[in-house]
């Protein structure tokens, strides 16, 4: 009988470790994903998993850890924020190059200075040409299910990419609410067992990693990194559907909230997604026809089911909670870069909101939705909840 | 470059099985490269000598028989050493497959 329990988004994740019974978890703490490891490494001393838990000196040596049990053919997750994803930035492309199916509990936080523990997905957007599967979930029951659907999608063989899962730090990662969980053994079932293409222990078919590969190469691996991100999203929908077929819970690669009939469309991520929504039913009883398009799938980029969501639309404000500075927001820019190739030329307006984990009320959804309403259209970056 | 594989036909993850640099075409770094004039050469072997990628090819005989190409990053030794002229650096530009 699948259990139902008050917890966070890192227990959450904890939790889908615990089932999951990785060979190797190396990590070091930071907040918020602090609770990760910690609550993890009760499960290893209480021996409830059979995982090699790796304490090391730094997110470097956890990724590098990481990366060396994953080819030698282990299952392997991990987890960290801001300046530990960035301090691990040197490894992620040569664990993508590698093509380690490592999954990773990415819990969003502010890259300072000035220094501050809260969420925006500065830290993810700065590793997104970094060849990783990224998975953004909305609360805490969407980060435990992906955690055990992105193992399966992962290490699929014509994937072979590792994922990271992000969730919104504090937002998600602390805030306590009923998640569902599956019984062991339906997760044991679910994920099967791990299946190395090429396993550095497998004596009997010897291979070396990671050769130099200079101007001869390094642009064919490259190619073949494309074509494993290519495969992502057929892989992401079976596994889903499968995922789907045990709990009941569907997660397409982007979630839309009434945008079929909707003239304005706000796009958004992660945990935002709520008081988006909540705006959405406010101005439905007003009747404007809105709705919302999260999307979680970011890497690779879902451009065609997007532009599908999107090409009724007479309007439509993007949401990033982030800022590239000196140029558009990342979100943005994608979806804009989506709709040129689609042909679609739609007003839109780009948002800046949240940074450094500012809260996103629904009054800053309602404030974007009506610019669109009132046809307040214009190409230079907007902020949300910002003061003057 | 034709014979080099393509992305399709590449071992995937960057892995080279059973590896080793025998079959690492070290040549593809040459930007000079040592062309041999047979009619000049008088076989005094100075350049097989000298050659530190053994790229040389000679004979049973004794006799120079040309430049293997695949290791040779184009040092210009054996040009320099050779007492006839009979090596010219040229640029490898000259020779790009299209």
């Amino acid at each position: 009988m699948p259990r139902k329990d008050i917890t966070s988004g890192n227990w959450a994740v904890a939790e889908a470790m615990r089932q999951i019974n990785p060979d190797v978890v190396a990590a070091y703490p930071i907040t918020p994903s602090t609770d990760i490891p910690m609550r993890f490494s009760e499960f290893v001393a209480d021996g409830l998993v059979d995982t090699n838990l790796v304490t090391v000196e730094s997110e470097h040596s956890a990724i590098s850890a990481c990366l060396a049990a994953s080819v030698s053919g282990a299952r392997v997750m991990t987890a960290s924020s801001a300046n530990g994803v960035a301090l691990m930035h040197e490894i992620f492309p040569i664990a993508a190059s590698y093509r380690t199916p490592i999954v990773f509990g990415l819990v969003n936080r502010c890259l300072g200075a000035p220094i501050n523990i809260h969420c925006d997905h500065g830290d993810s957007m700065a590793e997104r040409d970094s060849g990783w599967i990224h998975i953004y979930c909305e609360d805490g029951q969407e980060v435990y299910d992906t955690m055990i659907m992105a193992v399966r999608i992962a290490e699929h063989k014509d994937v072979l990419l590792p994922a990271f899962v992000c969730q919104d730090g504090f937002i998600t990662s602390h805030c306590f609410e009923p998640v569902e969980f599956l019984d062991d053994e339906q997760v044991t079932k679910f994920i099967g067992e791990r299946e190395p293409l090429l396993s550095l222990l497998d004596v009997d078919n010897p291979v070396a990693y990671g050769s130099l590969a200079l101007t001869d190469y390094f642009f064919e691996i490259k190619r073949q990194q494309v074509e494993a991100m290519k495969h992502v999203e057929k892989v992401y929908n079976d596994v889903a559907a499968d995922f789907a077929k045990i709990t009941g819970r569907n997660y397409p690669l982007v979630d839309k909230y009434k945008t079929e009939d909707a003239d304005y469309i706000m796009v958004i991520m992660s945990s935002a997604a709520g008081a988006a929504k909540e705006t959405v039913d406010k101005l439905r009883e007003q009747g404007h026809k809105v709705g919302c398009l999260r999307i979680r799938l970011f890497r690779p980029f879902p451009a065609s089911e997007i532009v599908g969501a999107l090409k009724g639309a007479k309007g439509i404000a993007v949401c990033d909670r982030a800022a590239s500075l000196g140029a558009a927001a990342p979100l943005f820019t994608e979806i804009k870069g989506a709709l040129y190739d689609a042909g679609i030329h739609i007003p839109a307006n780009t948002y800046v909101y949240g940074l450094g984990g500012r809260d996103f009320f629904p009054h800053n959804a309602e404030e974007a939705f009506m610019d669109l309403i009132n046809n307040k259209m214009s190409p230079e970056e907007r902020y949300l909840g910002l003061r003057e | 470059m034709s014979s080099l594989k393509g992305w399709k036909d590449l071992p995937p993850a960057t892995t080279v099985p059973a590896s080793t640099s025998e079959a690492v075409q070290t040549g593809q770094w040459r930007s000079m490269r040592p062309v041999w004039d047979e009619e000049k050469c008088i076989h005094c072997l100075q350049c097989w000598i000298q050659c530190p990628d053994k790229s040389i090819k000679a004979n049973a005989d004794g006799k120079v028989t040309g430049i293997d190409y695949f290791y040779c990053k184009g040092c210009g030794i054996c040009a320099a050493v050779c007492p006839k002229n009979a090596i010219e650096m040229r640029p490898e530009a000259e020779f790009i497959e299209q």
